[in-house]
């Protein structure tokens, strides 16, 4: 456990007083996390070679579930109640919370992603003149913006705060100011991901 | 910020900017199978894109007391891990019989990709390694 320095003039807006909070033992990578990523690695590469549907439906439909939901409740539920915690809780909340985000979501996003290319490319809805062949395009042009932000201000803030908290002596103010961007990021992200549940919805409905 | 803190130049801005180009390229690409298809703009794209990563990077050494050390401890492992995902996403491509110019164009693409990005992550943690008042104090 280490403490995080007190600089109240450097912490926009809070008046902390009392002893300063404490960072709970955390590693940045935790283990579970390489099983998990080879986890995901070994479903995309058999889940396409294989290229069976259903198959293909599971991991997409899964592994996006999983992303969107992440995303809407981080950006919608968590991002706010986390905003009016005092500067301890969300120390604490940060140090157990950050470490999950760091290894689930590049594992939930790349095996979404290649398996909705290959699933679009087994229906052959990426072709043009295929019916939904707008939404297809509509959804990787969504994505696209998605992965722009996620990987410009999300990842990069998320792996700057864990590697602050794990100084000595970390500063409160970079962790304030990363963990701002990464809630209102995770905002951004959730509501681009309301124009992923129209298009997916309607490329079902078709 | 503080008086002391060196200038940076707006990378993590160039970075997105980069990033948007090779997906501009690969949804472009992307949106037009199977038919045959110009690679004239997802290759002007291309090029933009990696110029920009070069200036970017350039940009960096041009910054006084830049945390490099920081930058490269993170940037090799996030560079490990996205070396890992564009092979993945590679392998997909290869999968589904892509060759030619667009095989070409998307894998450099993903080449950006893999480097531009660890650069971002590392970029970020070096710097704000030093800059603000209590970092500074850990040396």
């Amino acid at each position: 456990m280490v403490s995080v320095t007190s600089d109240p003039g450097a912490v926009e807006g809070q008046a902390h007083s009392g002893p300063p909070p404490v960072v709970p033992e955390f590693v940045i990578v935790p283990r579970w996390g390489f099983i998990w990523s080879a986890f995901v690695l070994i479903a995309v590469v058999v889940v396409v070679a294989v290229n069976s549907l259903w198959p293909l439906m599971f991991l997409h439909v899964t592994f996006g579930a999983g992303w969107t939901i992440v995303d809407l409740f981080l950006g919608f539920a968590l991002g706010p109640i986390l905003g009016r915690l005092s500067i301890p809780a969300r120390v604490e909340f940060t140090a157990r919370f950050m470490p999950k985000m760091v290894v689930l979501m590049p594992g939930l996003v790349a095996g979404t992603l290649a398996a909705g290319w290959q699933l679009s490319t087994h229906l052959g809805t990426n072709m043009t003149g295929a019916a939904g062949h707008g939404w297809v395009v509509a959804s990787m042009i969504v994505v696209g913006i998605m992965s722009i932000i996620a990987l410009g201000l999300l990842e990069p803030a998320n792996i700057t705060v864990l590697i602050e908290m794990k100084k000595p002596r970390p500063n409160p103010a970079v962790i304030e100011r990363l963990m701002k961007r990464f809630m209102y990021t995770a905002g951004i992200l959730g509501v681009m991901q309301v124009a992923t549940l129209v298009i997916m919805t309607r490329l079902g409905s078709l | 910020m503080n008086d002391s803190e060196p200038k940076y130049p707006p990378f993590t801005e160039i970075a997105m900017g980069s990033l948007a180009l090779i997906v501009a390229g690969g949804i472009y690409l992307s949106a037009h199978l199977p038919q045959h298809v110009s690679l004239g703009p997802a290759v002007v794209l291309l090029a933009l894109s990696a110029g920009l990563m070069v200036f970017n990077l350039f940009s960096l050494t041009r910054v006084q007391g830049f945390a490099w050390e920081r930058f490269f401890a993170v940037g090799k492992w996030s560079l490990l891990a996205y070396t890992i995902i564009a092979a993945l996403i590679e392998y997909v491509f290869l999968q589904n019989h892509l060759s030619g110019g667009p095989l070409v164009v998307l894998t450099l693409s993903l080449v950006v990709f893999a480097v531009h990005v660890p650069s971002l992550v590392g970029f970020t943690v070096a710097r704000y390694h030093t800059t603000l008042p209590a970092a500074v104090a850990d040396h």
